[in-house]
């Protein structure tokens, strides 16, 4: 495109900010896990790993990640079922009414957490009296988890088409035969990356999670918890540097395996 | 003509496209059972029980209809002032995250190269996976006394309050801006960029003319989040708002402080109708549409 060499300086210039803006908090956060001062004054005085030898023997914090572990994995297993069934029926059955099912699968992500949160608090607690715990977490993740999971499938049926499912019937595959071998190595990338998207949504919620919880912790929650104590700053600066750092391996796996739509 | 595939498997075979209706009922009952009852059924309830009422003796919740919380949502000024705060927080993170963007978003599609443009990818991306506390939590640090910017600044840093608010909010959204615009503006050949050089546009006129209207459902679509999300939080305003109050945060207190669930049930159903509101909006411009093509 020809754009003027003063404007392609600009938004070159701009680019360069921006990527400034979206990484130095968080090199921020890596540097000051090692920061020695305990209130963390910048510049840091000193470095150290005293703080990292502390993190890694906080109880706290392991059972926290123990419990954000499993709600990600079974909300993330549940929302790949439900979200790939809706996903067919939507891109390859004659089914009435797909735009208002699929603002149903959309809303739970599209309308502010906090109004999901009370809505099924008031559900599970007050008019349904369970106990809150990892099981109504899970039940609410998987909620607003099917969305992605949907999207990613959509995106890739709308993409494949149904000419290798119809030539696998006419050379007399079997519907489940169709599946295990035409449809579902298709779809594989999708799934991947819908999982991996519904588990790293699951795994950083707080609002929905902090109304559904009850005593539970997951690792937002016990961050949040311990986030305005003085005396464990020390820690959650490192927990903090952890999640950052391993934030990476999603992008890169995403790269490897998923494809260049999701 | 002799066939080479058994004809009773061709039928079996074909079996599975008969009545694609039915099945296809039967492939979004899991799905649907699950959204209405858990989602819808949730929804039902908090619209339910924001007609309730609270014993002021024993503090219990009593299921009496009333609108009287839904009246003191309307004629509370606390309420109120609050509400057209955290609507002009909303619009001015999507403003910022829609000016930081779309440059940025025009540089990755038409003027960096492939290889430059999987790097901004990933370098875009990246901080999106980046925990939602940890990167609030970020600017708590950033923004603290003794902290990083105040050393900058000589002891003049912004300090905690609204404008760490929307800076904080700006920050979290960003990334979910930028995708959708950068993919408004792949989305056209390069063909149509250079027609418009070729026809003698200056790259200005190319910019408004071209790249605009291109970038506007982009925007919409980024919208959707920037402007939600912005509306619902209140985690971000406990980390760096000081003493700023927000929707989420009024809500929060009337359930958890107030023990007010009904008037909270209430409460959430303002910003609620706000994000309906935007969303009816932007249909209107007819945005929408052409993103989900």
């Amino acid at each position: 495109m020809r754009l003027s060499a003063g404007f392609r300086r600009f938004a070159g210039a701009w680019t360069v900010l921006v990527l400034v803006f979206l990484y130095v908090p968080l090199l921020f956060v890596v540097l000051n896990s090692f920061n020695s001062s305990r209130t963390f004054a910048f510049p840091p005085t000193g470095l150290t790993l005293n703080w990292w030898q502390a993190a890694a023997h906080n109880s706290g914090a392991w059972h926290a990640l123990g419990a954000t572990a499993i709600v990600g994995v079974c909300a993330a297993a549940l929302a790949l079922v439900l979200g790939t069934c809706a996903a067919f029926a939507l891109q390859r059955y004659p089914v009435w009414g797909k735009q208002p099912i699929s603002l149903l699968i959309t809303m739970p992500i599209t309308l502010p957490g906090i109004v999901t949160g009370i809505a099924m608090n008031t559900t599970f607690h007050s008019v349904l009296g369970w106990n809150l715990s990892l099981l109504t977490v899970i039940i609410a993740h998987t909620t607003f988890c099917v969305v992605v999971v949907f999207n990613n499938v959509q995106a890739r049926l709308r993409r494949t088409g149904t000419n290798l499912q119809e030539a696998s019937a006419d050379l007399g595959a079997s519907g489940f035969q169709t599946f295990r071998w035409v449809t579902f190595p298709q779809l594989r990338g999708a799934l991947l990356a819908g999982g991996l998207l519904a588990f790293a949504l699951s795994f950083d919620e707080i609002v929905v999670t902090e109304f559904t919880a009850g005593s539970t912790r997951t690792l937002p929650l016990w961050i949040f918890d311990n986030l305005f104590r003085p005396n464990q700053a020390p820690v959650i600066n490192v927990v903090a540097a952890v999640l950052t750092v391993v934030a990476v391996v999603p992008v890169w796996i995403a790269q490897r395996y998923g494809d260049d739509e999701a | 003509m002799t066939s080479l595939v058994p004809t009773e498997n061709l039928r079996a075979g074909r079996r599975s496209n008969r009545r694609p209706a039915l099945r296809g009922y039967l492939l979004l009952l899991p799905p649907m059972a699950w959204l209405v009852i858990a989602y819808l059924g949730s929804m039902a309830v908090l619209l339910i029980s924001a007609f309730w009422s609270v014993d002021s003796f024993t503090g219990q919740v009593v299921h009496v209809t009333t609108t009287g919380n839904f009246g003191a949502v309307f004629h509370d000024s606390l309420f109120r002032t609050v509400t057209l705060r955290t609507v002009g927080v909303a619009l001015g993170v999507t403003v910022i995250d829609a000016v930081l963007a779309v440059p940025l978003a025009l540089f990755m599609a038409k003027v960096a190269g492939p290889t430059m443009r999987i790097a901004l990818m990933v370098a875009v991306t990246t901080p999106l996976w980046a925990s939602y506390l940890v990167k609030a939590y970020a600017w708590r640090g950033l923004l603290a006394p003794n902290g990083p910017l105040d050393w900058i600044t000589g002891g003049h840093s912004i300090g905690y309050g609204l404008p760490a608010t929307v800076i904080t909010l700006s920050y979290l959204w960003l990334p979910y801006m930028i995708l959708p615009v950068y993919a408004a503006f792949t989305r056209v050949p390069h063909s149509m960029w250079e027609a418009s050089a070729d026809l003698g546009a200056t790259s200005a006129t190319t910019l408004r003319r071209i790249a605009a209207p291109l970038a506007f459902p982009g925007i919409a679509a980024g919208s959707i989040f920037t402007f939600s999300l912005s509306l619902g939080d209140y985690i971000a305003v406990q980390i760096v708002g000081g003493k700023t109050q927000l929707l989420g945060n009024v809500i929060y207190g009337q359930l958890v402080t107030a023990n007010d669930q009904p008037l909270a049930a209430a409460l959430s159903f303002v910003p609620l109708v706000v994000v309906l509101v935007y969303l009816f909006a932007l249909r209107a411009t007819g945005s929408l549409e052409q993103e989900s093509r």
